[in-house]
């Protein structure tokens, strides 16, 4: 369970930063999102890795699991998809004003060679 | 219990809303309902600072729930200050907004002004990490409408490097709060002073972790090199007063690291030694000088009032990084003068921008307006670059007071007064390009597009050039206070008890499973 949490953890925030760093506008949202599932799972492991017991304390309940990392989960959760909505329309705006999804700026013989080939 | 100190979160949170809603259509009922917000923000806070003066500390509990479990609102005289900082700024930014009509050229500008003022308030006054991320991206997601506030595609192009790099630093800071919970089992400042001092010298290891990676995340906001690449290009394309308000924002920063650095992680914790003088300090120099060669370096006048952005958070945070009270006092000192100095600056080079086709530093026929633009931006230039009598020299001399007889005295020396002069050599080179060497320029005749800025924004400019003024006269008065701020900061003794010894909801001492 740990190993399986924790490999998954690992490989969805090395095959983010890999995608993020591919400098093209789809690509890099790509990986922002797999970056995102990544850090929720790492915050719901948080509370350690409980399985088949309720997020409830009280008396007479002797197996219980954190239930506050879930709220900040759920948080996160939110706030990551309304700020991948976000990414996606603005980034698509700069795409179809400019005709380029390069996310970094272009040197300027770039930009020219660019302009030159059809 | 005071209600007031949760009002500057409220308060922007319902007229916002309202103004989407209601005043859809109708910029003057926007204006007026925006105007008319911003100055309670300003009363408020000013009334909240002036409660806090003698060092009590002010606590509002959400929905009455007692501090570990619930949710808590803090005001101490550093939170405060920089409430009332920001209320302040925002209001003359605002005025510059309705003089210059930015805030009619797209749409919602008042809407997500408000938001964004909510997300800058919450962040200086909650008392609880995982709130400030919640307010981190409330003031992020407003940032991004407004960054991009009356289109274009260069703009939208520099929006989309700023909305990725802050997703980024959100990433980050996510994961830090992780390991943060994950080792103490809270995400209140308070309880976290207390319990990261439990933690035993064997099991430091996540604890070290996220101690680095919320740095990282706070040095991302506040534009540490080598962190800053997002700043240049998103505030150079961001609308003038946008840009001016966002010279709070790397403040934020700032503000999180004196915060979670003087209580959670004291400099002499262990656990942490050797993150502020071995790393965050060679840091803030590197920018420092990084961002006043930029100044010199710049080809037109928004990208060199960015660089000098980054160039005075380095001078804050080497200020900063020093964690003396000296140290922290001058760093708030300079705060102020910074946060002034910067949206001075965005706001005359939109003045230029008004008056001239664009702000290439090349020499192109006079500035309509020149007379007092050019007279505004020798006095901005003068605060920024640090020079006599503005508070930007006060402020240098407080930070070279403040590193006298450390360990890494003459390196700060030497970059501070290094780069002062780089920067001064930046800012004439560019107030003579566009102000003087005009005259001998022979440029096309028609420039009937080109209008004189309107008489209120040169009243904004005027006037927060006044409050820089007024920053300079009090000096003794403010940096007293800051004084006495850092003192506050650094036996936190009050605040902690204040937050997790008051009653409330849940507050039986319960048997923790930590």
């Amino acid at each position: 369970m740990e190993l399986l949490v924790a490999s998954a953890i690992g490989i969805m925030t090395a095959g983010g930063l890999y995608l993020v760093l591919r400098l093209r506008t789809f690509p890099v949202i790509l990986g922002m999102s797999l970056l995102t599932y990544a850090v929720n799972v790492f915050l719901f492991a948080s509370g350690r890795l409980t399985i088949g017991a309720p997020p409830i304390l009280r008396d007479g309940v002797e197996i219980y699991t954190d239930p506050l990392p879930q709220a900040l989960v759920l948080t996160a959760i939110v706030i990551s998809f309304g700020m991948t909505a976000v990414v996606v329309m603005i980034s698509l705006g700069a795409f179809l004003g400019s005709d380029d999804d390069h996310v970094d700026d272009l040197l300027e013989e770039e930009v020219t060679s660019a302009e030159g080939t059809p | 219990m005071t209600h007031w100190i949760i009002a500057p979160i409220i308060l922007p949170a319902l007229l916002a809303p309202f103004i989407v809603l209601a005043a859809r259509y109708h910029i003057g009922i926007q204006r007026v309902f925006s105007v008319v917000g911003v100055l309670a923000l300003v009363a408020i806070s000013a009334s909240l600072a002036s409660q806090v003066s003698d060092g009590s500390v002010l606590l509002y509990q959400l929905g009455d729930w007692a501090a570990p479990f619930g949710i808590v609102v803090v005001g101490d005289r550093l939170s405060t200050m920089m409430v009332l900082l920001t209320c302040v700024l925002a209001l003359f930014v605002l005025l510059y907004a309705i003089g210059s009509g930015w805030d009619n050229r797209g749409r919602h500008f008042h809407a997500l002004f408000q938001f964004q003022l909510m997300g800058i308030l919450g962040a200086f006054l909650t008392g609880d990490l995982f709130n400030l991320f919640v307010f981190f991206e409330v003031l992020l997601i407003a940032s991004y409408g407004l960054m991009i506030h009356a289109g274009g595609n260069a703009r939208l192009k520099a929006g989309v490097q700023y909305v990725l790099f802050n997703l980024i630093g959100s990433t980050l800071f996510l994961f830090a709060l992780g390991s943060i919970y994950a080792e103490t089992g809270t995400l209140n400042m308070a309880d976290l002073a207390e319990r990261v001092q439990l933690i035993g010298p064997e099991e430091t290891v996540g604890i070290r972790v996220a101690a680095v990676l919320l740095l990282l995340v706070f040095a991302i906001k506040a534009a540490l090199v080598p962190l800053h690449f997002w700043l240049p290009s998103s505030y150079a394309e961001a609308p003038a007063p946008v840009a001016a308000l966002f010279a709070i924002m790397t403040k934020v920063g700032a503000y999180s690291i004196i915060r979670v650095y003087t209580m959670i992680f004291p400099p002499d914790l262990e656990v942490t030694s050797g993150l502020h003088d071995l790393w965050l300090l060679p840091a803030a120099l590197v920018s420092l000088a990084i961002g006043m060669i930029g100044v010199l370096a710049a080809k037109k006048l928004d990208r060199l009032v960015a660089f000098s952005i980054i160039g005075s958070m380095g001078m804050v945070l080497t200020s900063i990084a020093l964690f003396t009270p000296e140290g922290i006092a001058a760093a708030l000192y300079y705060i102020v003068h910074s946060t002034l100095a910067g949206a001075t600056l965005f706001l005359i080079s939109d003045l230029v921008r008004t008056g001239r086709d664009n702000l290439d530093l090349t020499p192109q026929p006079p500035v309509k307006g020149t007379a007092i633009t050019a007279g505004l931006f020798f006095a901005g230039a003068i605060a920024m670059a640090g020079l006599p009598p503005l508070s930007g020299f006060l402020g240098k001399l407080l930070v070279l007071d403040a590193s006298y007889g450390t360990d890494l005295m003459v390196w700060i020396w030497f970059v501070v007064l290094v780069s002062s002069l780089i920067s001064i050599l930046g800012f004439a080179r560019a107030g003579s390009v566009i102000f003087w060497k005009a005259h001998s320029v022979e440029g096309p005749e028609d420039t009937e597009h080109l209008t004189t800025p309107t008489t209120m924004s040169y009243c904004a400019v005027g006037g927060l050039l006044a409050l820089l003024a007024a920053h300079t006269v009090f000096a003794g008065q403010v940096h007293g206070y800051t004084t006495t701020m850092a003192g506050q900061l650094f036996a936190p003794d009050t605040y902690v008890a204040t937050v997790t010894q008051t009653p409330g909801k849940l507050s039986k001492p319960t048997k923790e499973d930590h």
